[in-house]
């Protein structure tokens, strides 16, 4: 079965090094292995990867990772436009 | 990144696996005390029904202690367990599969055995209990409305607030000296491990994606290898919600096909029943494969379909469809249709299975917020652009 990819190069992620303690939380909670820790700190080695699910930031208590939030679900952002609310589930 | 909880009133739709559905980051928005749509379309109260413990099979005594009775809870799963899961998977009692909140006990533990943090939506629950089997643990239970894990953690729900607010009014540290909580892996989007460690000394670890990996988990000392911590999406699991997608949108479809139906009586000379049956059916066969083609094999061949965008794969899906029946017709040297109305089919099915299957965004493991953006900015043009012509073409051949 061929690997599932979505679009990349569109998430909205970032790690900043020079904050990044090595505590290799983002590494655990990820679950499409985005992080890696190379060198006592953790680099982002799949960018495409990331569906902005948000536990890295979440667990980041140096506060390295940034993650722009949103539901990554069609019928969320359809329902948001028409009603204009904000986008959540639910 | 801040994750601002608000009135956490309404649930998301959950009726998924424990760790399948999309993980939704939410932004805070105040919510209606009244039901509500969710995301995916079945309307969720704000308030499900709780199961009472005392009542359910799957409770085997109570241990008194010094917070309050605890229940102990079965390792065995039976099938009323699983036919209730697959009910709610389809929709059905989706309101009456909630777990009340609290300390629950496995086997025979001890002041110093591990403690498991569970969703209260029952499947999670279930699935955590199957795994436990042989382990003398604790098992707390927190408010997620009856979500899963995943759709909760990405709400806030399943979220470092509710754990909190869950360790403190159970009294949980009067009961028991270790300080460790094993959480499941996707409950990472809503909780904050070293937030949670501070406000209450818990320290937080975070055990595997999957309930199954957990015996694995512990006999190696509770370390979770990498696949353990990957999230898949095989077909299996890709199959098993399929039934949310068409029971949230049948009835915008019934209402397609009414259209279609009662348009079908129209021709050059009028409108006649012998018209309306034999386009009328057609139309049903097709709009119906349509339906399908974004609702079940876009899903199911989601691997092997054209294009990194849902959209573009249901499109496929949806040719893929009308070639099928389009060479059943041909073998059997009938066409049921005119020329126009033949041409009408090419543009309104791959419209309908592609807009369809782009909703499946929502229940994947693997679309982003972002992507799913870019990919509806040009997809929902198409769709409709396609829609309109294939929708102008067939209203034509009703009356050429």
């Amino acid at each position: 079965m061929p690997e599932l990819r979505y679009l990349e190069n569109v998430a909205q992620l970032s790690l900043d090094e020079s904050l990044c303690t090595g505590c290799g939380l983002c590494t655990i909670v990820c679950p499409h292995a985005v992080f890696e820790l190379q060198n006592r700190k953790s680099h982002i080695i799949d960018h495409g990867a990331c569906m902005e699910c948000g536990a890295c930031s979440q667990n980041c208590e140096s506060k390295a990772i940034r993650v722009k939030p949103g539901v990554g679900c069609a019928s969320a952002i359809i329902y948001a436009s028409l009603t204009g609310k904000k986008v959540s589930c639910g | 990144m801040d994750n601002k909880k608000k009135n956490e009133k309404n649930s998301c739709c959950g009726s998924e696996n424990l760790s399948i559905a999309d993980s939704p980051f939410n932004i805070i928005e105040p919510e209606s005390e009244t039901a509500t749509e969710s995301c995916c379309g079945i309307p969720v109260l704000k308030n499900p029904r709780i199961l009472d413990p005392e009542k359910e099979h799957w409770t085997i005594g109570k241990l008194e202690t010094a917070v309050g009775p605890i229940f102990r809870v079965s390792t065995k799963t039976n099938w009323t367990d699983r036919w209730a899961t697959w009910k709610v998977r389809w929709g059905i009692n989706r309101m009456g599969y909630t777990v009340r909140p609290g300390i629950y006990a496995v086997g025979n533990p001890d002041s110093y055995s591990d403690i498991f943090v569970s969703a209260n939506y029952k499947m999670s629950f279930d699935r955590l209990r199957e795994n436990l089997d042989g382990v003398n643990a604790w098992i707390l239970v927190i408010d997620t409305k009856g979500v899963n894990v995943w759709c909760a953690a990405g709400k806030g729900t399943f979220g470092t607030n509710e754990l909190i607010h869950r360790i403190e009014s159970t009294h949980l540290g009067e009961l028991i000296d270790n300080r460790r909580l094993i959480l499941p892996q996707l409950g990472a989007p809503g909780v904050s491990g070293y937030k949670v460690k501070e406000k209450t000394g818990f320290r937080v670890k975070f055990g595997p994606v999957q309930a199954e990996d957990l015996p694995a988990y512990l006999k190696a000392g509770k370390v979770a290898s990498k696949e353990m911590r990957r999230v898949r999406f095989p077909l299996i699991e890709r199959l098993v919600l399929t039934p949310v997608e068409i029971v949230s949108l049948r009835k915008y479809f019934a209402l397609v096909v009414l259209f279609f139906v009662l348009f079908s009586g129209f021709s050059e000379g009028g409108y006649t029943f012998e018209n309306l049956l034999k386009y009328g059916l057609l139309s049903v066969l097709l709009l119906l494969s349509g339906f399908l083609a974004g609702t079940v094999l876009g899903p199911v061949l989601l691997p092997w379909l054209p294009g990194r965008s849902f959209s573009s794969k249901g499109a496929w899906a949806g040719l893929l469809m009308l070639t099928v029946i389009s060479l059943y017709y041909f073998n059997n040297s009938v066409w049921p249709d005119t020329v126009i109305g033949s041409l009408s089919w090419l543009f309104l099915i791959p419209a309908i299975a592609s807009f369809l299957m782009m909703n499946f965004t929502g229940s994947s493991t693997y679309t982003s917020f972002s992507g799913v953006v870019k990919e509806m900015h040009l997809a929902v043009r198409l769709q409709v652009a396609f829609a309109m012509v294939g929708l102008g073409l067939w209203l034509t051949g009703r009356f050429v």
